[in-house]
């Protein structure tokens, strides 16, 4: 079963890993189908 | 009499609107160019109604009346026809926001895709995921544990590699952890909320949500892995049709020779090859919305070929908004996703309870050797020669 817990571990590494890069590079879901913050209301 | 004349008044009354029901002119010429009950009848069952009376009143700036004079508009459209161009999007819309999907205000296709979601799409998954569940447990009461035949030899040979073994671990722990996810977020708002409470849901939500996108990457490092493991032992060849052909034993009786894969296993193989490739990159599309758009160039196609002509279908809708471009990567992903989930669960059960012996193979590595005589009779054919020659020369 050793296999099998070196996956989990991989799994784990894997995943927080990915999330710390993506987080690291920047791109946002919410950011692509939201507005900014500093709206302009009026002309 | 003065009830007489009560009833015939009464009877005149309800007459009216019964000639006047009759009489109506469904046409569109009658509604002045608005929609006809018949379009409105259409509209409610799904189908496709030419909207274009709608969708091209849009007002005309050429034809408003020059602001300086008397009766000047501030442009040729009213706020019907704005927004009627905002629903279309033929609005000439400026923003400041440079989002992909910025300058579509209104997406009708939200409203077919939102019940389709809810609906139809909840039902599959119960009936594709329960009817597997029930044939399989079919299956078990009617066949039972499928046995070592002969008698075990209390020898093993090597069947997978500790690289195999974490390869496929990996690839298997993180599907049933996206699959568990991934219907948290699929049956969440229907099922989940009025269960167990919008509070409860937001904290289950937020952390699938966070290991769906997360372990995904787990799942396609995985996917590469086996395939370049095990893609020269899954090319079909003869022996498969000879398999197949007797049903992998079932016909028959006897077991029929396979290699280090059977035609069954070559199938769950190539299943979540091109399966789990494409729940991948649409995974990966949702995951980055807008970046990269997977339908509306393909429904482009099929309707240059013709396909849904084939099939009696209307063609397909292109040009797509943004959001369609999502809702139909969601779709996808929810449906190829179900499909596979429901062939790991037949591949879960032949490899464990299904079948004496077959776990070994990714729990130890190790097989009993009959039972490798058995289900790979030519492949343990080879290892064995292989041994035996080894342990001759040494």
């Amino acid at each position: 079963m050793k296999a099998f817990l070196f996956s989990l571990v991989a799994l784990i590494v894997i995943s927080v890993g990915a999330n710390q890069l993506l987080v690291e590079i920047g791109p946002s879901s919410a950011d692509a189908s939201t507005s900014a913050q500093n709206v302009r209301l009026s002309d | 009499m003065l009830r007489l004349m009560t009833l015939i008044a009464l009877l005149w009354t309800l007459a009216v609107p019964v000639t006047a029901q009759e009489a109506t002119d469904t046409s569109r010429a009658a509604t002045g160019g608005a929609q006809t009950l018949e379009d409105i009848l259409r509209r409610q069952e799904g189908q496709v109604i030419d909207d274009s009376f709608r969708s091209d009143l849009t007002g005309n700036p050429d034809l408003a009346a020059p602001t300086t004079e008397q009766l000047g508009t501030l442009g040729g459209a009213s706020d019907p026809d704005l927004w009627r161009a905002f629903r279309y999007s033929t609005a000439d819309i400026t923003t400041q926001d440079r989002g992909p999907a910025t300058k579509t205000l209104i997406q009708d296709g939200g409203m077919w895709w939102l019940l389709f979601r809810e609906g139809p799409l909840l039902k599959m998954a119960a009936y594709l995921l329960g009817g597997t569940v029930l044939a399989l447990a079919l299956f078990y009461l009617i066949r039972g544990r499928i046995k070592i035949d002969g008698e075990k030899t209390g020898r093993t040979i090597t069947r997978f590699k500790a690289f195999e073994r974490f390869g496929h671990w990996l690839l298997a722990t993180s599907f049933l952890i996206l699959g568990l996810t991934g219907l948290i977020s699929l049956i969440g708002r229907k099922v989940l909320i009025p269960a167990f409470g919008h509070d409860a849901f937001s904290f289950l939500a937020i952390g699938s949500k966070w290991v769906h996108n997360n372990v995904s990457w787990a799942f396609i490092v995985a996917l590469f892995i086996i395939f370049f493991v095990w893609v020269v032992h899954n090319i079909p060849d003869r022996t498969d049709l000879h398999w197949l052909s007797k049903a992998g034993g079932l016909l028959g009786g006897s077991h029929p020779p396979a290699k280090k894969f059977n035609a069954g296993q070559k199938m769950i193989f190539w299943a979540v090859i091109i399966l789990g490739g494409s729940i991948s990159v649409s995974g990966i599309s949702l995951l980055f919305p807008f970046e990269f758009n997977m339908f509306g160039h393909t429904f482009s196609t099929l309707n240059s070929w013709g396909v849904p002509g084939w099939f009696g279908m209307t063609e397909l809708p292109y040009p797509l908004q943004p959001q369609e471009e999502m809702q139909y990567a969601q779709l996808w992903h929810a449906i190829v996703s179900l499909v596979l989930t429901a062939i790991i669960f037949a591949h879960i059960y032949l490899g464990s309870v299904g079948m004496e012996g077959a776990f070994d193979a990714m729990g130890k590595g190790e097989v009993e050797e009959q039972w490798a005589r058995e289900h790979h009779s030519i492949w343990a054919a080879e290892v064995l020669e292989a041994k035996s020659s080894k342990s001759e020369t040494s």
